[in-house]
């Protein structure tokens, strides 16, 4: 059994003792190992040369990161909590993500972001967001969101030998997450959206954290006799909306669950793809589980209200059923 | 030096007079810093600029026609079209990039410089940066991590005393840019920029160290701006007389004063050369008004690599 923060760590330590040019940067990543363990032990394998333990600056460690990607390194950055990365925008935004476009094949930025991202753990407002759709509304930067342990080891794999800048999104709450599987190296392309289990009644798209909440739905809803397809998006941008029109072409209704303000993410995104491409198919209005639009609190209580769970989808695909 | 003038008056006369669109940074006044930086550098040295940047790459051996058709957006600009004044490139000489984000560019060469450094490589970066600069975010963290890893980059630093309007002593708690150098463990040095001379010697020096494993410096050039900040500048923040004062002290008056004095060139030479790299920036802008526009079906292509 491997769990999700085992097969990350495993991907970057077999990445790293394969090229040269991959390393690691970021706050408390050496002997510490990252603030949740993911780094742990890659110092003591690696060396202070590239497993680089940096100050409080995520700006200008990210930027550096930048150029040492423009000079042939693949650095891999970690954002201790995602609503850090707020610090390192115009990093990414402004240079990271244009690069290419502006100054063609010379220049290349091989970078990972790992931005661990997500509430679920009582951390507050400023320690549980998934910012993830403000670098989907970037050109240039590429997110992905692995929610299995397999999907964990081969994406980050992929994410290293990609030639653009990816954020790969990390949710706190699937770092504990132990699954049988056999991790191997290769170098694979990040491949888009991915169809986890066939079924003809409702498909239900999700992303991160919320794809393994719907799978545990999808078993509650098997006993019920209701069959779903589950679409994991995996690669958030560019989107691969093709297997999602698909699905929604057969059965004629969907569920979107994503752990996201409502407004203007990526649901939202998703939503307006099906109606302006399969309107025609649809039996009932697109249906999206996401976080309301206001800030994640503290409280346990206040907290769970906001994010969507298994019993949520279950009762959202149950209304949506009998329609 | 004369290159970067004349290609800076040409451009800001095409900008003025509208031929071109969108807007611009010349650098009149302040060629010294470019040039006496690239002579004090080695060909494998890496450079980044920021928005006025033209000096820094014609200095770095840019073709000034490809520089020139990204200013008209043209297919042959070095950037296609898609970067404009402020974003152009040239990997192969070291030239990496201008940048529209004051003090966007801090970080990256020092990334650059991090690379050097893993790769055991004696190469050094160099990184252009103006007076506004000084107070980002990206400065003090950059300048702390470069001392504390002793990498091998140099911080170019054109005080030409306005941040766009806005004078030094308004901007600045303390005008005096080298004591921030200081309190990072790394050298940090003032020097006249509008001496080619002295910025050379100065820059070979710091290259020197950082080269061989003593890590960054902060040199402040003072200099001064000519032109206005941008195109449709009036100037209204200073006066006449104040530029009138900083004209005299120019960086070309002084070599060419130098250059006949000490015998180099003649007046007579001084007339030809001008005439030569006039006739240069000339042919820079039938290049760039003959080549065309980038096509548009090629508008989604490149955004990933």
């Amino acid at each position: 059994m491997v769990s999700y923060s085992e097969a990350i760590r495993q991907a970057m330590t077999d990445c790293m003792k394969q090229d040269p040019d991959v390393f690691l940067m970021g706050e408390d990543i050496g002997v510490y190992g990252g603030a949740f363990g993911v780094s742990r032990g890659m110092l003591a394998q690696f060396g202070p040369e590239r497993v680089i333990n940096t100050p409080l600056s995520e700006g200008s460690f990210v930027g550096m990161a930048i150029g040492a990607a423009l000079t042939g390194g693949r650095p891999i950055v970690e954002i201790m909590f995602m609503d850090f990365i707020t610090l390192a925008v115009d990093q990414l935004v402004n240079q990271a993500a244009k690069l290419h476009y502006v100054y063609g094949k010379q220049a290349r930025c091989p970078l990972v972001i790992r931005a661990v991202g997500g509430a679920g753990r009582n951390y507050g407002p400023t320690h549980s967001q998934n910012l993830e759709a403000w670098f989907c509304h970037t050109p240039g930067l590429k997110v992905v969101a692995p929610s299995s342990v397999e999907d964990a080891y081969t994406m980050m794999q992929e994410a290293i030998y990609d030639d653009n800048p990816v954020i790969f999104l990390e949710h706190k709450l699937l770092y504990p997450i132990k699954e049988d599987c056999i991790l191997k190296p290769g170098k694979t392309k990040l491949a888009g959206s991915k169809r986890l289990q066939k079924g003809g009644d409702i498909t239900i798209v999700s992303y991160s954290y919320m794809t393994y909440e719907a799978r545990a739905a999808v078993q509650i809803l098997q006993k019920q006799g209701i069959s779903v397809d589950l679409i994991d998006l995996r690669t958030l941008h560019p989107l691969d909306e093709t297997i999602i029109l698909e699905s929604v072409k057969n059965t004629g209704k969907v569920l979107i669950v994503a752990e996201e303000p409502r407004s203007c993410g990526i649901s939202a995104e998703i939503s307006s793809r099906i109606f302006e491409q399969v309107y025609d198919y649809i039996d009932a209005p697109v249906h999206r589980l996401t976080l309301p639009d206001v800030p994640i609190s503290a409280s346990p209580s206040l907290e769970k209200a906001a994010m969507p769970d298994r019993a949520a989808i279950v009762r959202a695909v149950h209304e949506l059923c009998s329609k | 030096m004369l290159l970067i003038r004349c290609f800076e008056e040409t451009v800001d006369e095409l900008f003025t007079t509208g031929v071109v669109a969108g807007t611009v940074h010349t650098c009149v006044g302040q060629e010294a810093v470019a040039v006496g930086a690239s002579s004090a550098l080695q060909k494998t040295d890496v450079v980044t600029s920021n928005h006025r940047g033209h000096g820094h790459f014609i200095a770095k051996g840019g073709d000034i026609r490809r520089m020139m058709a990204e200013m008209f957006g043209k297919a042959d600009g070095y950037s296609g079209g898609r970067g404009g004044s402020q974003l152009m490139a040239d990997y192969k000489l070291g030239f990496m990039g201008g940048n529209g984000i004051v003090g966007g560019s801090i970080p990256l060469a020092a990334g650059m410089a991090l690379r050097f450094k893993q790769q055991k490589k004696s190469n050094i970066a160099a990184c252009f940066i103006g007076d506004g600069s000084v107070n980002q975010g990206t400065f003090h963290e950059t300048l702390n991590m470069a001392a504390l890893w002793k990498l091998p980059v140099l911080f170019l630093c054109e005080n030409n005393l306005y941040a766009m309007s806005t004078p030094v002593a308004e901007g600045n708690a303390n005008t005096d840019f080298a004591v921030r150098a200081a309190s990072y463990g790394m050298p940090g040095v003032s020097v006249d920029g509008n001496d080619f001379f002295t910025v050379k010697e100065t820059i070979r020096g710091y290259a020197g160290l950082a080269r061989s494993g003593e890590g960054p410096a902060f040199i402040e050039f003072k200099t001064y701006r000519f032109s206005g900040h941008s195109r449709g500048d009036q100037r209204l923040y200073r006066t006449r007389e104040e530029e009138n004062t900083w004209k005299k002290k120019g960086p070309l008056l002084r070599m060419k004063k130098y250059l006949i004095q000490n015998d180099v060139i003649t007046e007579d030479d001084d007339r030809k050369i001008k005439i030569s790299v006039r006739k240069k920036v000339q042919e820079a802008v039938k290049f760039s008004k003959a080549s065309p526009y980038p096509d548009k079906e090629t508008l989604l292509e490149g955004v990933y690599a």
